[in-house]
């Protein structure tokens, strides 16, 4: 609509002339000025439908169609700005940085109040305030009544967030072992699987998992005071104070708490919360909010500090990252390479029945998503075998890789000249024999090209297993980032350790192609 | 069609059964689908005999060479090497090993073992297969590229080597388990003129010796100078046999005055 109206003018322009030409030009502008006054552009919001109820839940049927107290308060801004709201997914943990790039106008999902998040986007008032509240098991809740209780125990809750940040200052302060999930549902269902001892997230979210999982129990005291808060570009601080004085508002006339009641998340607090609110009426303004203080700060999160002092924070929980991220690459390629030999050996010489179980394994495993491997193997088996994280993600590389290594082997092996095969059985040799000493030797140093390139393939897809929990160099770098507010250093330096690793293979590889050239009988 | 059938009987010039013939085929029959490759093929060479098979490509001379080896099974017939006798349709595996490197083989192209060098491609069967101790083998290997003239390239990688001094090391490593049989297949193709006297020289040297030989070959010079008895095949089957020089300077048979002519006239068909 707009190009093409965009292109017609000019050429009315060129044919119109003299006093007649301007007067129809000014109908004109001042008629299409006052059409885009009707037609204002709808409010994209954006929010993860993947948080679920109450926040916003996805319609299964249509995605597009969203419910939930964020969905009502999203819907009620639009509507007190005369607009149409218009839902956009996106991912939890990339809000601040959509909001930045402007890919929405207003972003709510359960975000949290935080000094960082206030420093890189303009932040509302906060609208809903919620409680950091600890779930155990049943069983232990005498054992586990606060975080001090946890030394030594693993704690779960969701990545970049308050409760992830205050258990890494647990883990530092009380010897608890946080671990960073990328959803709200698997730290609750691995608690009462016993992968984790405790889970720390709001009670939003605890009530939640409470009514849909049995055997656990919350402590009613919080951890700490949150509040939940509306997020627009930090280059749009007039939308933000229009949105500050519409949920004032809301808040007075009694609007959003018929939408909490409505999504049975009304409680004491919030009465609490505009009280305190209607005397902070000025500090809000200015962008600051005076709840913030109620958190404990995280040394990690404080926005003042220079983006040097904070990489230099950051720095050895980088290093700790790739040191896990070489670990498991170098040991689910180890995997990799001894089960695809296996395979590649049993697709060669393997009778007919064992050929085709081995080609449907490599098709299956080639066929399907590594992440949904993953998933199947922590998840999925956990009510067969209860795998620590590291291992399901040790196991789920390796395996998915075994299949990409047996093919290079195959290959390799059925490159070796047949000749020089009928000339080893002819001298005696035994099939086994000519295999460990003419045919796997030649064939390895074939494959060995291709499989250097497979190792810093998968020094890179071993990042895919931050979504089983393991916090491996990508992971460390998206909380790095999330904490501070800015991907450029924080990325840099994730590229620069990728490459530190990466690089060194090359070398080696040719150090043993080099090597094995000398080698003798 | 009867001249399809065995038309002169290879074994009329040796004494069969007696102690000192090393192998004997009798009535080799193979087919690859309708094709018959051999059709009652019957031979026997006594030790310290060169055999030369001559025939144009695709009569069969290589599928006897690998079907004494034990490459290859066959559908009637026997082979007897020494005292072994090899059945029709007998699973190579077993074949190979009750031959137990009564028969070595050299290939037409070498197939050394690519990773290995020159001296370890000889000794990796006496070391692995005989169990023999690395110093013997070692030393034997050394010797018998010595023999054959490539001492001086036992430590080079077969991609290194030329085609004539790979094809003596693929000898010494066949010899190097002591077989008394000894298969070369089209050995001068790779060869110029004088190495190829220098190969003769080898091949006679290793008949005084007492062992016995059979070779596939499209050289009739080669085969006139070197080897002690011809037999040349078409179609699968033995059309004449004899000493080369009466065999070779007075064909009897079409398929050997084809042969010779096809060699006067196209030299280009020999790979080189």
């Amino acid at each position: 609509m707009e190009i093409g109206r965009g292109t017609r003018v000019p050429r009315y322009l060129r044919r119109l002339q003299g006093t007649a030409s301007k007067t129809f030009l000014c109908v004109f502008l001042v008629l299409s000025a006052s059409l885009a006054a009707e037609e204002q552009p709808p409010l994209r919001w954006g929010g993860d439908a993947e948080g679920g109820a109450p926040y916003v839940e996805a319609d299964p049927s249509d995605p597009q169609k969203v419910a939930g107290f964020d969905v009502e308060i999203a819907e009620l801004i639009a509507r007190e700005l005369g607009r149409r709201a218009e839902f956009i997914q996106v991912a939890f943990n990339s809000l601040d940085q959509s909001a930045i790039r402007g890919d929405f106008d207003i972003g709510l999902s359960g975000i949290e109040d935080t000094p960082v998040r206030r420093g890189a986007v303009a932040a509302s008032i906060p609208y809903y305030r919620f409680r950091e509240v600890l779930t155990v098991r049943d069983a232990d809740r005498e054992r586990y009544r606060s975080l001090e209780d946890l030394r030594g125990h693993r704690a779960a809750t969701l990545g970049g967030t308050i409760a992830y940040d205050m258990l890494l200052n647990a883990e530092r302060e009380h010897g608890v072992i946080p671990v960073s999930y990328e959803d709200d549902v698997h730290p609750y269902s691995d608690l009462v699987i016993g992968r984790v001892d405790a889970v720390l997230l709001d009670n939003v979210l605890a009530a939640r998992a409470m009514r849909r999982t049995r055997g656990l129990y919350t402590h009613p005291d919080a951890v700490a005071i949150g509040h939940y808060i509306v997020i627009t570009s930090p280059r749009n601080t007039e939308l933000r104070d229009r949105i500050n004085a519409i949920l004032r508002r809301a808040m007075a006339d009694g609007t959003l708490e018929s939408i909490f009641r409505k999504w049975n998340v009304w409680n004491d607090d919030q009465p609490q919360l505009y009280a305190d609110l209607a005397g902070t009426q000025d500090l809000a303004k200015k962008g600051q909010s005076p709840f913030s203080q109620s958190l404990p700060s995280s040394a990690a999160s404080s926005p003042s500090a220079s983006t040097f002092e904070q990489t230099k924070r950051y720095f050895p929980a980088l290093i700790r990252a790739a040191v896990i991220t070489l670990l498991l690459s170098c040991l689910a390629m180890a995997l990799a390479v001894a089960m695809g030999m296996a395979i590649a050996v049993g697709r060669v010489y393997g009778d007919r029945l064992s050929r085709v179980a081995l080609t449907f394994y490599v098709e299956a495993m080639r066929g399907t998503p590594v992440l949904l491997q993953l998933f199947v193997i922590y998840y999925g088996l956990a009510s067969v075998v209860l795998l620590p994280a590291f291992v399901a993600a040790l196991i789920g590389l390796g395996l998915n890789y075994a299949a990409y290594e047996s093919e290079i082997y195959r290959s390799a092996l059925e490159a070796v000249p047949r000749g020089q095969l009928e000339a080893a059985r002819i001298l005696g040799f035994s099939e086994a024999q000519i295999l460990r000493l003419v045919r796997g030797p030649q064939a390895f140093r074939l494959a060995l090209a291709p499989m250097t390139n497979d190792f810093v393939a998968l020094l890179k897809d071993s990042s895919l297993v931050s979504v089983i929990t393991v916090v491996e160099l990508t992971k460390q770098t998206q909380i790095f980032a999330a904490n501070i507010g800015s991907w450029v250093v924080p990325g840099a330096l994730c590229a620069a350790l990728y490459l530190a690793l990466s690089l060194p293979l090359a070398r080696v590889a040719r150090w043993l192609e080099e090597r094995w050239r000398s080698s003798t009988v | 069609m009867n001249g399809r059938q065995s038309t002169v009987d290879a074994r009329q010039s040796t004494r069969d059964g007696s102690p000192s013939t090393v192998l004997v085929a009798r009535g080799l029959r193979l087919a690859r689908g309708r094709r018959e490759v051999l059709c009652g093929v019957d031979l026997a060479v006594d030790c310290g005999e060169v055999l030369a098979l001559m025939g144009l490509s695709g009569s069969g001379k290589t599928t006897i060479l690998r079907a004494v080896a034990g490459l290859d099974r066959f559908d009637a017939g026997e082979i007897r090497v020494d005292d072994v006798v090899i059945r029709a349709r007998s699973d190579p595996r077993r074949t190979r090993r009750a031959l137990r490197q009564r028969v070595g083989m050299v290939f037409q192209f070498h197939f050394l073992f690519e990773h290995l060098s020159a001296i370890e491609n000889v000794m990796l069967a006496p070391v692995h297969v005989q169990r023999r101790p690395r110093g013997d083998a070692e030393s034997r290997a050394r010797q018998l590229l010595d023999q054959l003239g490539v001492a001086h390239r036992a430590t080079a990688l077969p991609r290194e080597l030329s085609g004539g001094e790979a094809q003596r090391v693929a000898i010494a490593r066949a010899l190097a388990v002591d077989p008394p049989l000894l298969l070369l297949d089209e050995p001068t193709a790779s060869l110029d003129p004088a190495r190829r006297n220098e190969l003769g020289d080898s091949i006679r040297q290793l008949a005084s010796e007492g062992r016995t030989l059979v070779m596939t070959s499209h050289d009739d010079e080669f085969v006139r100078d070197f080897a002690t008895r011809v037999i040349v095949l078409a179609d699968g089957c033995v059309v004449e046999a004899g000493e080369p020089a009466a065999v070779l300077s007075n064909p009897q048979h079409p398929a050997t005055r084809q042969l010779l002519q096809t060699d006067r006239d196209s030299p280009a068909w020999r790979p080189t």
